[in-house]
């Protein structure tokens, strides 16, 4: 299993989770976080004080996958997730050793 | 003398209850303009010294101040004498006003309309102190201020007994009074205390514009109370007050942003907020004593300039934290000063000033009064605050300012926004020992002490 990390640009959340449900991906987790690539941040101005703002609002998702599946879902995400801009954000895939479902107990792929 | 209750207008005093109503929203608006332009962790503080100035100014007011700014002069002209302690003698006239100016309004209400006034002007100052003034201390400052500061000053220019009205000095609503007064209180105060810690390092953002920018509102709507009602009377002088203030206010607020669209690209919330706010403040002594087409050059200017005026601090290194300074002082002395080419006698009271044939005569009673309100401000500030900094402290340290003035001062937090946050009901609080059990167990031995704990 692997675990396909993804911090993209926050209005683009509802494409990438359409084209993930498309794909048959069925459940992720988002959370909203903050940082900054080769974008940078950008400046704020308030009465003429100018603010270099470092972190820019991002949205994270999580997503644990089949070994198989991996490639494929960090294809669906990064052509739903793409604007072509500076500042799209970033994809990348983990192993992950475990997986268990709370409900059932259920272990390993069962769990996906 | 003794009031003559048979010559009350009962218009006029309607319009003068409902505009002291006015004027009190205009603090917990204040409140919010301040509060929305400060960090998360101290929106409360900032909130808590706003509301509690209505608490300590009116209790001050009923008890001494009254009597200092508005009884017959006492203490050599200083101030008004101690003649209507605790609100006594409401049947006489209040002094000085007779002949022409003899009021139509019974004197309790103008007590009540003045008060307002009050208590607004020292939390104007809580802006240039934001984030760092110890809440004890803040409450000396204020009882003392009022008393050694505000009160005689309103004496000198609101009083018919006051020497700057005798001198024909024209303040219509307190453009020398509060504004021109607080803003040289808050530089004082702001030189006193010092700056921030991490001030032109660390990002100091306002943590929420339309809390600002509805205190901007609530503001502009009260201040209809603060300039109209000054007029004491439902009538014209009343109309040009309301009409020149909202002419002014509007023009302020394009100047300010006009400003902004030019210097830094982007005309801004906070700058439209900010320039109506200049505006109010510009128009406040020139309310009746201009045309609306007086207060929309001089809104404008007002605007603009204060739009100018609030990079003063980056510039000579002192930490106005909210502008009290860039905007109050500098848009209350402007407002001042404006009247002496704007002044015209059109409007029923006053004289004309440079632009209606007057010469500079109103020019130079106007830059009396300011150099007097403000010159008297600064310097009586400075002195409270170096001594109450000697004797308790006015600042919160270092830790306590980095960690914010709501969970040290208050013990609150103002947003409650996450879901992980952990912790238990620790009982009742009761002085910080001696466990108080909640759920029935009587004996705090009995229970894990939580109270004792906590």
């Amino acid at each position: 299993m692997k675990l396909v990390t993804a911090v993209i640009k926050p209005f683009k959340l509802d494409d990438v989770k359409t084209a993930l449900e498309t794909f048959g991906v069925h459940g992720l987790t988002v959370s909203e976080v903050s940082g900054y690539g080769r974008q940078k941040g950008h400046t704020e101005v308030y009465r003429g004080a100018e603010y270099q703002v470092d972190f820019v609002p991002k949205v994270r998702l999580d997503v644990v996958v089949a070994d198989d599946d991996a490639a494929d879902v960090v294809d669906v995400i990064v052509k739903a997730a793409s604007t072509g801009q500076i500042g799209d954000g970033k994809v990348w895939t983990t192993p992950v050793d475990e997986l268990v479902r709370v409900r059932t107990g259920e272990r390993g792929p069962d769990a996906l | 003398m003794p009031f003559d209750f048979s010559k009350i207008d009962t218009g006029a005093t309607a319009w003068v209850l409902a505009s002291a109503a006015l004027v009190l929203l205009m603090t917990p608006g204040l409140a919010f303009f301040y509060g929305g332009m400060v960090r998360a962790k101290n929106v409360l503080g900032m909130l808590m010294q706003n509301y509690v100035a209505i608490g300590i100014v009116s209790v001050l007011w009923v008890l001494v101040a009254y009597s200092l700014a508005f009884s017959k002069s006492g203490f050599g002209g200083f101030a008004g004498n101690l003649h209507q302690l605790g609100l006594g003698h409401m049947n006489q006239q209040v002094a000085g006003y007779t002949g022409p100016l003899a009021q139509t309004i019974p004197p309790l209400v103008f007590v009540a309309f003045q008060l307002m006034f009050a208590v607004i002007t020292p939390a104007l100052i809580t802006g240039a102190t934001a984030d760092r003034l110890k809440f004890g201390a803040y409450v000396v400052f204020i009882a003392i201020w009022v008393i050694v500061v505000y009160a005689p000053i309103a004496h000198w220019v609101f009083s018919p007994e006051g020497w700057l009205f005798q001198k024909g000095a024209e303040d219509f609503a307190g453009g020398t009074v509060v504004h021109a007064n607080a803003g040289a209180a808050g530089l004082a105060l702001a030189l006193v205390i010092g700056r921030r810690v991490g001030w032109k390092k660390d990002p100091m953002r306002p943590h929420n514009l339309p809390f600002t920018l509805l205190g901007a509102g609530l503001l502009w709507f009260g201040w209809f109370g603060f300039n109209a009602g000054s007029a004491l009377g439902a009538n014209n002088l009343a109309g040009y007050a309301f009409v020149n203030t909202n002419t002014a206010t509007a023009a302020a607020m394009l100047g300010w942003i006009l400003v902004e669209k030019l210097r830094d690209g982007h005309p801004t919330t906070l700058g439209a907020a900010s320039g109506a706010v200049a505006g109010l403040v510009a128009i406040t002594p020139a309310a009746g004593f201009v045309s609306p087409m007086g207060a929309l050059f001089l809104g404008l200017i007002a605007g603009a300039v204060c739009a100018l005026a609030v990079s003063l601090k980056y510039r000579f290194g002192f930490d106005d934290a909210l502008d009290v300074v860039g905007v109050h002082l500098v848009g209350g002395v402007a407002g001042a000063l404006l009247i002496g080419f704007f002044g015209t006698k059109a409007t029923g009271v006053g004289i004309n000033g440079l632009f209606y044939g007057g010469g500079w005569h109103l020019m130079k009673l106007q830059a009396i009064a300011v150099g007097a309100a403000v010159g008297y401000s600064f310097v009586a500030t400075l002195v409270i605050g170096k001594v109450l900094d000697l004797v308790m402290g006015l600042r919160i340290t270092r830790d306590q300012e980095l960690e914010g003035m709501d969970t040290v001062l208050h013990a609150e937090t103002a947003y409650e926004f996450g879901t992980v946050q952990g912790g238990t009901f620790g009982g009742l609080s009761s002085g910080g020992h001696g466990a108080v059990s909640i759920g029935g167990a009587s004996a705090p031995s009995a229970t894990t002490g939580a109270g004792a704990q906590a």
